[in-house]
């Protein structure tokens, strides 16, 4: 027998028993352990757990659409895929970057920088490689599941503008909201949500913008979605009609082609805005999915201001449009005789400088209508140095300048109006008289916005009644100001502005039409001193012509620049307020003939729904 | 005194305890797998019980006097082992610890291993013959005992080589290890943790994310602490009761790592709760105390340092695994022993509980 194996060793029971209360220990601390887990903590841990299997989706709720007067879609959105690049495992990224680059059709540095981009955020946020996924890079990305598993597609509701830059201006665009909107939001936003930024798209974001829906669905380890929990279904944004009409809308647009200026076409009885066009301008489709930084840069460095909308923003000398102002002034004020006339050489000297007349040789002996049909200068120096820039000011602000019309559109400016207190208060010396004789005639301190020309004449036609401009057809409780206008007043100055169209001679007669009664008036702001601009032969002039009709309480009202052109007014911009005018009124009489037929009593039934979706818009 | 060792000597209050665990522990696997591509595991754990019970028939036959006879024998064969698989074992899971046995199931040698140091380590405290454990013995018994932790740590195997350990402490303890030895055994080992860290640079890159994970597990929530916090939520979330018999969303999802293997002991507290657990901590503390029992009934010195050895090991597998699974320990890699599924692990265990029999059946022979 070997020698270990000899018993004559006893077996050391103690050390044993030491072994078992060793262990009997260590079970005890683990339970301890596990208590503390599974009792002290467990909620905790089954709300983490909780967490863990249940993964929240959001559901994209669809913007609401934009709609016309008359229902015709503006603006609307539609579902779009964006496709998504997964970052967490580096190894199957690298390799299926040639693959994915050949693909879908993305230049390889374009990838290379989204990629660095997002370098120091979080392995497991994915990168947005294509915004806007053809149907083609949909098909790319499902038939490469199994080889390119780093790619997935993420659906999200794009903005849709079916007519690209029309009524750009206005409507304005949407953006990723930012980090401040995003804080002052109160976790209404989260990153990445889209917003309205600018026009109508910020004015009516609360109303556009829907509400997320959200889908619960358990997932296992990997992701994999195993089921629905529950489905809050999204709720789309509510649409917005617009008191726009797309047809002359369409025309404005087209009158407009590769001018600059602006154009608002609006009812002058409820301040509904027909039509609205600021040119140059932009597609907002290029917003809907993300900006390149260059065209960012480009868009608001362009000397031509495109992201401007010149219709409200642009604020500008009226020119002789100014009159209709100073011929308000001169009756209501009385500061001047009714009948008075004045002489025009083609020039004349006040406070020893010399004041020209637009026509050089003259309009001879003038008196307000002539002077208003024929847009003499001379006769309205004389007006002005009578009045004083007080007055003047004084009827100025009432028709509304100097201050917003209040549309419902964001950084709306107010215009300015001169006055010798502002001249005080701002530039510290006294009011130079001489300044009062270019204000006469719409230039010097005092500008204006092509909506508050608009309103003005609305307000002079309609003794003195200015409505408060807005885009929202539902729009409630429009604000009115009453300025009130003798009768003989508005009769005088509507005869003149009906002259300027109607009568020859008149700087509009051009413009008319037949059955319609067109008024207006045109005027031509020079953009450099008389003398300056002949010294540096640069004849480059804005041109206004803003009309309306019938002559007295009118329907529509229009005013249209032309900037930068050769031409005066009434030729630059006249012509779009013609083609406006007269497609209203070619769709009144449409409107009322259609009418006529289906309210005939032999075709009760035939009733069309378009009219109860026109519904009575002139009440 | 009876001349034969008989089948009915067997502990069979060890062996009840053993069929409760490894009850639990196909059940568990089932619920763990039920739904998903591994379904059917439990009736390969049932094979592997099967073929452990066989084994630790087989091994209790064989007189635990002639196994300790051919301890260097065994001991040389085990190294031997080690070193083929080195060379030519094949990996699986980023380490070689596997050999393929003629076409049949790949076996992991360093559970073979397990088993041998038992012997080697009672065939050496038996040789001491004092209650006095000299410094050069002690020595002796570290070289022992570091060959084949060093050769399992080439594969390597943190988890493996670690188990070999407590068999010489254990050992070591019984044999009479001075106390002041035993006091700088362990401030060496306080010592050796700074150490260790320095050299961390030394370890393989997935072993120096597991000590990173323990160590600040929330700064990699999606990877190997990714594990350990998935742990931790299955077997906090389970609460007091539990979530109820395959209704563990952790387990069932998938969210707990290797459930149905090392994270057995999660995807049980998850569904079982803390009561269930404490069922699971009972059984394993009975049959430690059953085992310690045996060693103190055994006949001679000898049977007690094998008993010991088992002991120690087992002992230390429930130690390690249930801290692990609650985030006390670092992810090593060990298994719950006869609850985690697995055909090495398994059969090491029956193997071990063979020798235990074999001692207890020869306690009145001659």
């Amino acid at each position: 027998m070997p020698s270990w194996s000899v018993n004559d060793q006893k077996i050391p029971q103690g050390r044993l028993a030491l072994v078992s209360y060793v262990f009997v220990t260590i079970v005890v601390l683990l339970m301890v352990g596990f208590w503390k887990l599974q009792v002290v903590q467990s909620g905790h841990f089954a709300d983490l757990a909780e967490r863990n299997r249940v993964r929240s989706i959001p559901i994209i709720a669809p913007r609401g659409p934009m709609i016309d007067r008359e229902g015709r879609v503006l603006v609307d959105s539609y579902p779009s895929f964006s496709i998504l690049l997964m970052r967490d495992d580096p190894k199957s990224l690298e390799k299926s970057l040639p693959q994915i680059e050949d693909g879908l059709g993305i230049d390889p540095s374009d990838l290379r920088q989204a990629l660095d981009a997002a370098k120091s955020e979080p392995k497991f946020m994915p990168v947005i490689i294509k915004p806007a996924a053809t149907q083609a890079d949909i098909a790319f990305v499902d038939s490469h599941r199994a080889d390119i598993p780093v790619l997935e597609l993420m659906m999200v509701q794009r903005r849709r503008y079916p007519h690209d830059s029309m009524l750009a201006s206005a409507i304005g665009y949407v953006g990723e909201v930012s980090v401040q909107d995003m804080d002052q939001s109160d976790g209404h936003y989260r990153p990445g949500d889209l917003v309205g930024k600018a026009g109508l798209e910020r004015e009516y974001n609360d109303q556009l913008e829907g509400t997320d829906g959200m889908r619960r669905v358990v997932v296992n380890s990997v992701g994999k979605v195993m089921r629905t929990l529950d489905n809050v279904e999204a709720i789309p944004g509510r649409p917005v009609q617009l008191t726009i009409d797309y047809d002359l809308q369409a025309i404005a647009e087209s009158d407009m082609q590769g001018k600059e200026g602006a154009v608002v076409a609006m009812d002058a009885r409820t301040g509904e805005v027909l039509a609205m066009v600021s040119r140059p301008t932009f597609d907002p489709n290029d917003f809907s999915v993300r900006v390149p930084k260059e065209e960012w840069q480009r868009l608001n460095t362009d000397k031509q201001t495109p992201l401007l909308n010149r219709a409200i923003q642009a604020q500008l000398a009226p020119g002789s449009v100014f009159k209709i102002v100073m011929a308000t002034a001169m009756l209501e004020s009385k500061a001047v005789p009714e009948n008075f006339t004045a002489y025009c050489p083609g020039s004349a000297v006040f406070y020893g400088r010399t004041f020209h007349c637009w026509r050089p040789q003259g309009h001879g002996t003038v008196g307000l209508h002539a002077a208003i049909v024929d847009s003499c200068d001379v006769f309205f120096y004389n007006v002005g140095k009578q009045l004083g820039i007080d007055k003047i000011s004084f009827y100025a602000s009432g028709l509304g300048f100097g201050r917003r019309t209040g549309i419902d559109l964001p950084s709306e400016e107010p215009g300015l109006v001169p006055s010798e207190e502002w001249v005080e208060r701002v530039y510290h010396h006294k009011w130079y008289a001489g300044e009062t004789i270019s204000v006469s005639v719409g230039q010097g301190a005092v500008t204006v916005t092509p909506i508050q020309l608009a309103r003005m004449a609305a307000a002079v036609a309609s003794g003195g009644t200015l409505v408060q401009p807005h885009l929202l057809k539902s729009f409630p409780n429009p604000k009115v100001d009453h300025f009130v206008l003798s009768d003989n007043t508005v009769e005088q100055v509507t005869q003149g502005l009906y002259g300027v169209v109607n009568e020859g001679g008149g700087t509009g007669y051009h413009l008319r039409l037949q059955n319609i009664d067109l008024c207006g008036k045109s005027g031509t702001a020079q953009l450099m001193s008389y003398d300056a601009a002949n010294r540096l032969g640069n004849k480059k002039m804005d041109g206004w012509f803003v009309g309306f009709a019938p002559r007295r309480n009118p329907e529509i009202v229009i005013a249209a620049i032309v900037q930068d052109t050769m031409e005066h007014g009434g030729e630059a911009a006249g012509p779009v307020v013609r083609d406006i005018v007269k497609a209203y009124y070619d769709k009144k009489t449409a409107r009322s003939q259609q009418q006529a037929t289906t309210t005939s009593p032999a075709e009760p039934s035939s009733t069309k729904p378009l009219v109860a979706t026109v519904g009575v818009p002139h009440p | 005194m009876k001349d034969r060792p008989r089948t009915q000597d067997f502990d069979w209050v060890l062996l009840a305890i053993v069929a409760a665990i490894t009850t639990l522990g196909v059940l568990e696997i089932y619920s763990s797998t039920h739904a998903s591509a591994m379904a059917g595991m439990q009736w390969k754990q049932l094979m592997w019980l099967g073929l452990g019970v066989a084994g630790m028939f087989i091994i209790s036959r064989i007189d635990y006097h002639t196994l300790m006879d051919q301890a260097p024998v065994l001991y040389m064969f085990g190294l031997a082992t080690l070193l083929v698989v080195l060379a030519i074992g094949h990996s699986r899971f980023g380490a070689k610890r596997w050999v393929s046995l003629g076409g049949g199931p790949n076996f992991q040698v360093s559970e073979l291993m397990k088993l041998i140091i038992i012997i080697v380590l009672a065939r050496f405290f038996s040789e001491v013959r004092t209650d006095h454990l000299t410094l050069p013995d002690l020595a002796k018994v570290a070289v022992l005992t570091i060959v084949p932790v060093g050769l399992i740590l080439m594969q390597p195997d943190l988890g493996t080589a670690m188990v070999l350990v407590p068999v010489a402490v254990v050992g070591a303890f019984l044999a009479g290890i001075e106390w002041k030895h035993l006091a700088i055994g362990f401030v060496l080992v306080a010592l050796m943790i700074p150490v260790a860290w320095n050299m961390r640079g030394h370890l393989k890159p997935y072993q120096q994310q597991r000590i990173e994970t323990f160590l600040h597990p929330e700064e990699n929530p999606r990877s190997a602490g990714y594990q350990v916090l998935q742990s931790e939520i299955a077997v906090g979330s389970g609460g007091f009761w539990g979530k109820g018999f395959g209704k563990g969303s952790q387990n069932q999802l998938g969210f707990v790592p290797v459930r149905y293997s090392d994270f057995i002991l999660a995807a049980l507290a998850e569904e079982q709760g803390f009561i269930g657990v404490c069922l699971v901590l009972l059984l394993y503390l009975g049959l430690v105390l059953r085992l310690v029992d045996n060693a103190q009934k055994a006949k001679d010195r000898a049977g007690m340092y094998i008993v010991m050895g088992v002991t120690a090991i087992l002992g230390f597998h429930v130690l390690v695994n249930a801290s692990m699974v609650i985030g006390y320990m670092p992810v090593t890699g060990i298994p719950l022993p006869l609850m985690s599924y697995g055909g090495s692990a398994t059969a090491f265990v029956f193997l071990a509980l063979g020798l235990v029999m074999n001692v207890r059946m020869r306690r009145f022979v001659n």
